[in-house]
């Protein structure tokens, strides 16, 4: 069986909540079957409003959502056999683990015996064992967040939803969340639409992700091509860190261009830039920028240390370069014989490639 | 380190339980004082009243002080045939004593409830005993009146004995303890306690019923809606709980009487013709109505209190995963309300059972409730100890009520907020 590239289709989705300010614009998105897709951004870009209009709990103002092809603006939320995983777990608080498993089945008739196995069976898949006749108050955090997953892939649904389901857990326990749920994931292959607004767990988790910002999907791609090629300075601002210049746009040829900043002048890659004399910001990845290179790279600049900090596998540096006192460097701990002090001068090389120019800020 | 004897010390060699008391003996102490003016308040304003009213109610003191040399006789009388002379002589000196300090005239009141016509016999014999002659004290009161004769009056005279009675309970129920020490039931013609009894637990339970179909919805919006409108719908349900009980009540009898507001606007759409005006008042109608009312924000604050730590993602939850609205109301959002509804309900029938100002007003004959014949009773019949009985046999009530609701729900299941 071949996999429906669009399973899950936003087609020119708008919403709006008061007729006034659209939070939601033009949402176009395709998500394929057992994909799992992760809708990021910062809190009030519309993710979790476009994630509630795929559940059912807010219609669209405009457009259209498929799902496996069929319009589903008009089927009310029980009849979408779409599973959702909420922020605080909404398991039901008066059911047992076991009720609260079982009511999805219960509602659609199922016998008393399909509905113990089925249980058992999600159950043991977030090794819940023998936690069944336990009530949610007794469970920790974790335990909590493994029944609510349970109960929303219980159901063999087509899809399953998550809105922010581990922003309540400690980081270790989120971590290995993180894992367990991508190998859940990974196992049955149910189609998995995640709302989170940390990158971290966007980019363990995800085959693609949507970067939301101001009702819009600035870039879709997967984790490595949004890390490496972001395609605006937003994405490149808002995934990982980032070191960034203002300047304009003095020169371009052959995928290079020149961008003149206010203090001197880098080489950089031209990606949403056109033509010369335009504004640009350009971004480059704190690990892409190396001391006393070797090789010889396109753009080599002297750069005066402001602050050293120990991080434990890397130390951060932060130089003053061509103007900008924020610039930042990851060294890795292993690389001792580099000279850094306080106020020392030290040699920065990057390649031009991996300096983009993007749209200005 | 803890000593051979498995005593755990402190550090400085004292044993830890006393060093915890003498650290922890101040903020006892202070707790204490905080709630001692609430206490002693409680104790000055509830638990003497209480007190008072049940000593009240069984007391019987009256009589037996009155005839303190007869009953010290009559405890070797079996009751059986008539009282030797001793009785006859003491029962003479008690009761030239009262005529002496004219208080005759309670004791034959007294005895009379006991017996009927006892009263002029005692009489006759407060004229007749001024010429008494020592000795022989059974003829002479024998010769007095025919009745003396007669062993059920003296019998009647021992069953006042005791100082202590439950005679006003069994009046609160109808019922009353006839010559020969049995407990029956009044005549039929008689029985208008049992009626009111039956009434008020009616009433209370029509108006709880009626206050939670109408509190539930109000308090579900009040719980969801955005807290723009939720705070003028508060103000709503609150508005008549700032205005007096009295103003309210006033008000309804201008709108429910036959030439009233509601009447008028029924003849004026034509539902009822104006010479057949309804009467929605002076009656159970206006009671339930007026009391429905008065009562709602009992029930409202503490459904909506429960409600509103009910996550809206609960439902949702529900719906997503396959239950229809309906489904997802009754199987998870009622049941976490129960909380809420079981105190809403208990607090408005308690309230209910007991209420006096609404009915008194608007209930007329047939929606006065027990409180009222209580109130009668304090009132005008001035028959204190009997109201106190009433009034007790109330508070047990609903002492009962909350006992088997503790006995179903559960009382920490209760939620006010």
């Amino acid at each position: 069986m071949s996999k429906k590239v669009d399973f899950v289709k936003f087609d020119k989705v708008d919403k709006s909540y008061d007729g006034k300010v659209l939070v939601v614009k033009d949402l176009n998105l395709d998500i394929e079957e057992g994909e799992f897709v992760t809708m990021l951004g910062p809190s009030g870009s519309g993710k979790t409003t476009c994630l509630m209009m795929l559940a059912g709990f807010e219609t669209p103002t405009n457009g259209e959502i498929f799902l496996d092809n069929n319009p589903i603006s008009n089927i009310p939320p029980h009849k979408r056999g779409i599973g959702m995983v909420f922020q605080n777990y909404a398991l039901f608080p008066h059911m047992t683990v076991f009720e609260n498993l079982a009511f999805p089945l219960k509602v659609r008739k199922m016998s008393q015996e399909d509905i113990e196995k089925k249980v058992d069976k999600a159950l043991a898949m977030v090794s819940l064992g023998g936690f069944a006749n336990r009530m949610p108050g007794q469970l920790s955090g974790g335990q909590q967040q493994r029944v609510a997953v349970a109960r929303a892939l219980v159901f063999d649904p087509a899809v399953v939803l998550m809105d922010e389901p581990l922003g309540a857990l400690d980081k270790n326990l989120r971590e290995s969340m993180q894992y367990e749920i991508k190998h859940i994931h990974e196992s049955i292959g149910v189609t998995v639409v995640y709302v989170t607004h940390d990158q971290g767990e966007a980019l363990t988790m995800s085959n693609r992700i949507a970067v939301f910002n101001d009702g819009k999907v600035q870039q879709l791609s997967s984790p490595d091509k949004l890390y490496e090629e972001p395609v605006n300075s937003f994405v490149a601002e808002f995934i990982g860190e980032n070191n960034t210049f203002g300047g304009e746009v003095s020169e371009i040829s052959n995928g290079t261009c020149k961008v003149k900043l206010e203090k001197g002048e880098i080489i950089a890659n031209p990606i949403s830039v056109k033509s010369v004399g335009e504004k640009t910001t350009v971004s480059i990845r704190p690990e892409r920028a190396l001391i006393n290179p070797k090789d010889k790279m396109d753009n080599n600049q002297k750069g005066k240390i402001e602050e050293v900090i120990y991080h434990g596998d890397h130390t951060r540096v932060r130089l003053n370069l061509l103007g900008n006192s924020e610039f930042i460097l990851k060294v890795p701990n292993s690389s001792q014989n580099l000279d850094i002090k306080l106020g020392n001068e030290i040699n920065i090389g990057w390649n031009s490639h991996d300096a983009r120019a993007l749209d200005p800020k | 380190m803890s000593s051979d004897t498995g005593k755990i010390l402190t550090t400085d060699g004292i044993p830890l339980e006393e060093s915890l008391k003498q650290a922890e003996k101040k903020n006892k102490i202070k707790a204490f004082l905080l709630v001692a003016p609430l206490l002693l308040f409680l104790i000055i304003t509830y638990m003497i009243p209480i007190g008072d009213m049940f000593s009240r109610s069984i007391d019987d003191k009256m009589v037996t002080n009155m005839l303190p040399k007869t009953y010290k006789a009559m405890e070797k009388w079996d009751g059986k045939e008539l009282p030797p002379e001793e009785v006859f002589e003491a029962f003479y000196l008690d009761y030239k004593i009262l005529v002496k300090n004219k208080t005759a005239g309670k004791l034959q009141t007294q005895l009379n409830y006991e017996k009927n016509g006892f009263k002029s016999v005692l009489k006759k014999l407060a004229r007749k005993q001024k010429k008494f002659e020592e000795g022989n004290y059974k003829e002479q009161i024998m010769k007095v009146h025919k009745r003396w004769r007669n062993v059920e009056y003296w019998r009647a005279i021992k069953r006042r004995a005791p100082s202590y009675t439950y005679s006003k309970y069994l009046k609160g129920i109808d019922m009353y303890s006839n010559e020969d020490g049995k407990i029956v039931q009044v005549s039929e013609d008689r029985r208008i306690h049992r009626i009111l009894w039956i009434r008020t637990v009616e009433v209370a339970f029509f108006v709880t019923l009626f206050c939670f179909l109408m509190a539930y919805p109000i308090a579900h919006l009040l719980a969801t809606l955005p807290m723009k409108y939720s705070n003028l719908l508060m103000i709503c349900v609150l508005l008549p709980f700032w205005t007096s009980l009295l103003v309210r009540t006033a008000s309804w009898m201008i709108l429910l009487q036959q030439q009233g507001i509601v009447n008028d606007f029924f003849v004026w759409t034509g539902l009822v013709a104006d010479d057949n005006r309804p009467e929605m008042m002076y009656n159970k109608t206006g009671t339930y109505v007026a009391m429905t009312q008065i009562l709602l924000p009992f029930m409202v604050l503490p459904l909506y209190s429960v409600m509103k730590t009910i996550s809206p993602s609960l439902m949702r939850a529900g719906k997503s995963l396959g239950a229809t609205p309906a489904v997802a109301f009754f199987k998870v959002y009622f049941p976490l309300t129960i909380p809420g509804i079981g105190a809403g309900c208990l607090l408005v029938f308690i309230l209910a059972i007991g209420y006096y100002i609404t009915p008194a007003l608007v209930g007329g004959a047939s929606g006065t409730l027990i409180s009222n014949q209580i109130a009668y009773h304090m009132k005008s019949t001035l028959d204190w100890s009997f109201a106190s009985a009433m009034g007790l046999m109330l508070l047990t009530g609903v002492l009962v009520i909350y006992w088997i609701y503790n006995k179903l729900v559960g009382v920490d299941n209760i939620k006010l907020g």
